[in-house]
């Protein structure tokens, strides 16, 4: 696969702003992939943490965007917990998160959650699962 | 000794036995979980973005609130614990955010409060010695996993209540009970969390990890430390029974239920007609009840 890189997007004001509001600077991975390694999730991303990493590094903000991993991480921090560099992945997909919901486009409707589930889980599901899906 | 103690949204409806069993057995072991005057939910999730200072004004109240009645606040469920001492931990050492966050919750709160989990209260104020010395129906024979989850223990240099990829005080504290403690491979791994709102699968995957992965290491029965836990484990059970050749099930419980049981408080006090897995045939087999 060829890509081509361009300054623009790899110092883009969107990597800027995703840098500065998740606290991670994206340099320092040095892709070993042991967050990859050891996501619990990493098997239903349609690009893997360490490859999250790596997209965002090249300026490839978009491709990361589009694709489902920012909202299939739970937070476990196992990423973080295994990084020998002390990069935290999950803090940068919440970021990447956080950009959509502080626009406010909601990732889940509410209106769309089943009452089953409203009725019966326990409420730090309901009041987590808002924060992380709705604006 | 009387301990706050901040019981959080979950553990005042839906974990009600939580709550409970907990309270019951810090009286029987000679302490008293002294409920906040005055508490609110702690937003159920750490903001891993550093600037959303907003999502920290919560629990800042919750610790501002606690520091007013003593300079301890003790927790039970996992993610208030993590949300609690994370948020301290900035609200200490950070000081232009802890103005900024003050300024919005009108408090002048300084981080001093040192919150605990009610492992670490049993571990580090009351001993497992003590704790040993309190049973009266000991676990004897049942092989016993506890499963950490994640947010008791990770980031570790927040946390710090245990080393991060092998922890060993809920062992030591099964061990007190007299239960055999079992080490599992998917004992601090994800349980699907949030996901419960909208990827059932997901979390059907790794609960069903944690459950099968304890019982392939011998345990008989599973111990948590959230409700959160505690809901997708108990869920996933009957899917991954169906899933999973050899698999039957495994009774979930909160750890709390199992140190009332074996501080010998009475069966039908401890709530495990709550829990989705009958926990009661596996005690009458090991001649417990």
């Amino acid at each position: 696969m060829k890509i081509k890189l361009l300054k623009e997007e790899i110092e883009s004001a969107s990597i800027h702003h995703l840098q500065r509001i998740s606290g991670e600077d994206l340099k320092k991975c040095y892709q070993c992939g042991n967050c990859s390694g050891g996501c619990p999730v990493s098997y239903e991303m349609e690009i893997a943490p360490s490859q999250v990493m790596r997209f965002l590094q090249l300026g490839k903000i978009e491709e990361v965007m589009k694709a489902n991993s920012m909202w299939v991480c739970v937070g476990c921090l196992q990423c973080y917990s295994r990084c020998p560099k002390g990069c935290s992945v999950a803090a940068v997909l919440e970021g990447l998160r956080q950009t959509v919901l502080r626009k406010g486009e909601d990732f889940e409707k509410i209106s769309k959650i089943p009452m089953q589930f409203l009725k019966n889980a326990p409420q730090q599901a309901i009041v987590c699962g808002f924060r992380k899906f709705v604006s | 000794m009387k301990i706050p103690y901040y019981p959080g949204c979950t553990l005042n409806t839906f974990a009600k036995s939580f709550d409970e069993s907990a309270r019951d057995a810090a009286s029987a072991i000679g302490f008293e979980m002294a409920e906040l005057k005055q508490w609110n939910c702690c937003g159920a999730t750490f903001p891993l973005t550093p600037d959303n200072l907003i999502a920290l004004s919560a629990p800042a109240k919750v610790l501002s609130n606690a520091g007013k009645e003593g300079d301890t606040l003790t927790t039970l469920c996992s993610v208030c614990y993590n949300v609690l001492k994370r948020t301290n931990k900035v609200l200490r050492d950070n000081r232009e955010k802890r103005a900024t966050i003050n300024g919005f919750i009108e408090e002048e709160y300084d981080g001093s409060v040192n919150v605990l989990h009610f492992l670490e209260v049993l571990r580090d104020k009351v001993g497992f010695d003590k704790v040993k010395a309190a049973v009266k129906r000991p676990l004897a024979g049942i092989k016993t996993g506890a499963y950490y989850g994640c947010m008791l223990l990770r980031p570790f240099e927040d946390m710090g209540i245990d080393n991060a990829e092998r922890p060993t005080v809920f062992e030591n504290l099964l061990k007190a009970l007299g239960a055999e403690p079992v080490e599992f491979p998917n004992r601090i791994e994800c349980c699907g969390a949030h996901l419960a709102m909208n990827n059932e699968e997901v979390v059907t995957k790794l609960s069903g990890n944690v459950m099968t992965s304890a019982v392939g290491s011998g345990a008989e029965l599973i111990v948590t430390s959230c409700p959160l836990c505690q809901y997708n484990l108990e869920k996933s059970q009957d899917k991954v029974v169906s899933s999973t050749p050899g698999y039957t099930g495994v009774p979930v419980i909160y750890f709390t239920q199992a140190l009332g049981l074996a501080l010998g408080q009475p069966i039908e006090s401890l709530g495990f007609e709550k829990n989705v897995t009958d926990v009661m045939p596996l005690l009458k087999k090991k001649g417990i009840v």
